[in-house]
C-alpha cells in the first residue's frame, strides 16, 4: 500500500484522462486518434482538454470510420508509432472487427514473428444508463476468445489511472474496456501505483465463496460481499482485470480457498466469459468445490431502454446474494 | 488523368529495359512452375496467379525508392519478387517450409518482409488499405520522406474500407499511392456487375484525390506513369490514385472453372501480354538480341529450378514451435 497521505480522491474518469495525459507527456511517438476525441473533448469526456496541450497532430479527430481509423492504428504502429485509438463504443468496435481481428491480432505470428502491433484500442462497453441495445453491448468476453490480442477491462480508480502505460509498453494490440457506467464514479487513488496486465486482483478477502468478476460488475460484487458479511457470509471478490491471458492460478486459488464461486458477468450467459471461468474451474479444481459454480449474467435479450426492463436484465448485488445463498443452502 | 501511351522508343537504356523484361519474365516463370507444383500436391490452399499482369508490379515497383512501404494482397508473388524476396524464399513459404518469409504459417497469400518493408500479403480484400494509411500517418509524423505504395484490385472498391481510407487519406493528406490493379473481374463478377460507377478514377476522384490511368499491359507505360505519380506523393501532395487496366490469363485461383467469361476475351487479351510485346519491341528497337533473349530467359529457368530445390529440400516449423509468435516474446522491441 501506498502513503494514505499522498491518496487523493478522484473519479474513474479522471484517472483514464491522467494516464493518457501522461502517457502522451512521456512518449513523443504516443498520439489519440478517434472519434470526437478533440473539439468535442471525448463522448466520455476522457479527453477533454487534451486537444489544447497537445495540439491536432497528436489528438487527432476521425471520421466516423471506425474500419479505416483502426486500422490506420495498426499501419502507425508497424511505421513504430505508439498510437492509442478510441472507439466511442464496443458496440461501434464491430464496424472495426475486420482490422482488429484478421489484421492485428495475427500480424506477428503470420509474419513469422517479424513485426508486432504495439497498438492500444480504448473503448466504452457495459450497459446500465437507459441507453438502449445498440449502446448496450459488453462483448469484451468475446473479443477475449482472439488469440494474439490482450483484453484489459480496468475497474477500479488505480487500474483507470496505471493501466494505460502498461498497455502501451506491451508489444502486441491490447484492446481496454471502460465500462461506461464507473466513468463518474469517485475513489482514493493511491500514488505512484503501478498495474501489470497479467495479473486478477483480490479486492476483497473472504473465505465461503469466490465471487469471480471483471469491469462494471466490480462494485456490484463488492456490494453483494458487502451485504453478505452482515449475514456472516464471508465473500472474496477477484477481480479478473486481464480477460486475455486470464490468470486462471488466481481464480484456483481463491477456489481451493473458498470451495465455492459464483461468477458475474455482464455479457450474456451462452458461450460467455463466464462459461470459460467456469470450464477452467472445472478443469483444475473440480475436487476442491463443495458445490456446483454459479454465475450471474446478463439476461439474454437485446438490453431494453425501460430502467426497470433493464435493471432486471443485468447482474445486480440482490442478484448475486441469491445466488450465493443457493450455494450455501442451508448454511445461509 | 489518363497517361497517354509513351510513344516512340523504349526510354531506358539497355540495362534497365532487360532488368524490366527479366523481372517479368521472372515472375512469370515463377508462376508457371507454382501452377504445376500446386497441381503435383507440393503447394496447397489458395493459389492466385499473377500471369498477365507481370508489367504492373515490375513497371510499378521499379519507380519505388529501396525505404519505401509495401501493402499488397493475396495475389503477391509477383510484388514480393520484385521488391527483393528471393525466390527461394517465396517458394518455401508456397510450400509451407520454415525457410519460407513467414516460416510456412502465411503461405501463398501472406508474404512479408521487414527488410524490404513488405507488409503482407493480406487477404481481406481492401484489408491493407487502413494500414496503408496509417503506415503513411507514421511517415507524415515522423517527417521521413519514405511513401506507402498500396496495392489492391478493382474488387476492392466495393469495399467500406475503401471509401473511408481514400477519404482519410485525401483529408489528412498521406504520403499513400494507391495503386489499383483492375483487371476487370473480383473474382468472377465483373465491374458492371457490380459497380454503378465503372470509372475507378471516378470514385478516387470523389476525394479529392489526384488519379492517373494507365495501360497495365504495358510495362513502360506503367513505369513512367509511376514514376510520376510516386514523385508527386513523395513531394507532399498528398495520396495518389493510380489505376492500372490489366488482366488476368489465369483462373482467380485453382479453383477457377472461369464460367464467367468467354475463352475468345482471354485470348485477345493474350495478344497484348506484357512479356511478348515488351519482347517484340525491344527486338524491334535493336536493343534485345535472340541470343540474349534465350540467355535471359535460361537465367531465369535456372533461378526457377534453384529455388525448387530450396523449397524440396526445406523443413518443417517443428509443432512445438507453433504457439510461438502469438504474441512478441518478452523482452523484443518491435
Amino acid at each position: 500500500m501506498s502513503d494514505n497521505t499522498n491518496n487523493r480522491r478522484i473519479s474513474y474518469r479522471a484517472a483514464l484522462h491522467d494516464g493518457l495525459r501522461e502517457a502522451l507527456q512521456q512518449d513523443p511517438r504516443v498520439f489519440l486518434l478517434g472519434e470526437d476525441v478533440g473539439r468535442y473533448g471525448g463522448t466520455y469526456a476522457v479527453s477533454r482538454g487534451l486537444l489544447d496541450e497537445f495540439g491536432p497532430e497528436r489528438i487527432r479527430d476521425t471520421p466516423l470510420s471506425e474500419l479505416a481509423f483502426v486500422g490506420i492504428g495498426i499501419g502507425a504502429a508497424l511505421g513504430g508509432m505508439r498510437p492509442i485509438v478510441e472507439v466511442m463504443t464496443v458496440n461501434f468496435s464491430l464496424l472495426a472487427l475486420d482490422q482488429i481481428i484478421n489484421t492485428a491480432a495475427i500480424y506477428h505470428h503470420m509474419s513469422g514473428g517479424q513485426f508486432s502491433v504495439p497498438l492500444v484500442i480504448r473503448m466504452s462497453t457495459g450497459a446500465g444508463r437507459q441507453v438502449a441495445a445498440q449502446h448496450s453491448n459488453s462483448f469484451e468476453g468475446w473479443y477475449a476468445h482472439i488469440p494474439g490480442i490482450k483484453i484489459l477491462a480496468p475497474a477500479t480508480i488505480e487500474d483507470a489511472r496505471y493501466i494505460l502505460a502498461a498497455a502501451l509498453a506491451d508489444p502486441d494490440p491490447v484492446l481496454l474496456f471502460e465500462h461506461a457506467a464507473l466513468y463518474n464514479v469517485e475513489g482514493e487513488l493511491p500514488a505512484n501505483e503501478t498495474v501489470d496486465i497479467k495479473s486478477a486482483k483480490v479486492r476483497r478477502k473472504g473465505t465461503d465463496v469466490t465471487l469471480i468478476t471483471y469491469g462494471g460488475s466490480l462494485p456490484k460484487a463488492l456490494q453483494a460481499a458487502e451485504a453478505m458479511a452482515q449475514d456472516n457470509i464471508s465473500a472474496e471478490v477477484l477481480d479478473l482485470r486481464v480477460l486475455r491471458p486470464l490468470d486462471t492460478e488466481a481464480i484456483v486459488a481463491s477456489v481451493r480457498k473458498c470451495h465455492r464461486a459464483v461468477v458475474i458477468d455482464e455479457g450474456w450467459r451462452s458461450g460467455s466469459l463466464s462459461a470459460e471461468v467456469m470450464a477452467r474451474i472445472m478443469e483444475q479444481a473440480f475436487f476442491d468445490l463443495d458445490a456446483p459454480v454459479a454465475r450471474v449474467c446478463a439476461e439474454e435479450v437485446p438490453i431494453p431502454y425501460a430502467r426497470h426492463l433493464e435493471e432486471a436484465a443485468l447482474p445486480q448485488p440482490e442478484k448475486i446474494v441469491a445466488a450465493v445463498k443457493a450455494l450455501l443452502g442451508e448454511r445461509a | 488523368m489518363i497517361a497517354p501511351p509513351p510513344s516512340g522508343p523504349v526510354p531506358y537504356a539497355r540495362d534497365f529495359a532487360h532488368r524490366l523484361l527479366t523481372d517479368m519474365l521472372r515472375i512469370r516463370r515463377m508462376e508457371e512452375k507454382s501452377a504445376e507444383l500446386y497441381g503435383a500436391g507440393k503447394i496447397r490452399g489458395f493459389l492466385h496467379l499473377y500471369i498477365g499482369e507481370e508489367a504492373v508490379a515490375v513497371g510499378a515497383l521499379h519507380a519505388l525508392q529501396a525505404e519505401d512501404n509495401l501493402v499488397t494482397t493475396y495475389r503477391e508473388h509477383g510484388h514480393a519478387l520484385v521488391r527483393g524476396m528471393s525466390m527461394d524464399v517465396i517458394l518455401a513459404e508456397m510450400y509451407g517450409k520454415r525457410e519460407g518469409c513467414s516460416l510456412g504459417r502465411g503461405g501463398s497469400m501472406h508474404l512479408f518482409d521487414k527488410r524490404t518493408r513488405l507488409f503482407g500479403g493480406n487477404a481481406i480484400v481492401a484489408g491493407g488499405l487502413p494500414v496503408a494509411a496509417g503506415l503513411a500517418l507514421a511517415d507524415k509524423i515522423q517527417k521521413t520522406s519514405r511513401i506507402t505504395a498500396c496495392f489492391f484490385g478493382d474488387g476492392a472498391v466495393a469495399e467500406g474500407a475503401f471509401h473511408e481510407s481514400m477519404n482519410l487519406a485525401a483529408l489528412w493528406q498521406l504520403p499513400v499511392l494507391f495503386c489499383c490493379e483492375n483487371n476487370l473481374y473480383a473474382m468472377g463478377t465483373a465491374l458492371e456487375n457490380s459497380e454503378s460507377q465503372t470509372d475507378l478514377c471516378a470514385k478516387a476522384a470523389s476525394y479529392r484525390m489526384p488519379t492517373i490511368k494507365v495501360d497495365g499491359m504495358d510495362v513502360v507505360a506503367v513505369h513512367e506513369a509511376t514514376r510520376q505519380a510516386q514523385a508527386r506523393v513523395r513531394a507532399g501532395e498528398g495520396p495518389l490514385f493510380i489505376e492500372y487496366q490489366t488482366y488476368r490469363f489465369r483462373a482467380h485461383s485453382m479453383f477457377d472453372a472461369e464460367l464467367y467469361r468467354s475463352k475468345a476475351e482471354v485470348e485477345e487479351w493474350k495478344t497484348r501480354g506484357p512479356v511478348h510485346t515488351f519482347t517484340a519491341r525491344l527486338k524491334q528497337e535493336g536493343k534485345l538480341s535472340e541470343e540474349e533473349f534465350l540467355a535471359l530467359d535460361a537465367q531465369v529457368n535456372t533461378e526457377v529450378a534453384a529455388a525448387v530445390a530450396f523449397a524440396e529440400a526445406g523443413t518443417w516449423e517443428p509443432v512445438e514451435h507453433m504457439l510461438a509468435d502469438v504474441y512478441t516474446p518478452a523482452g523484443s522491441q518491435p
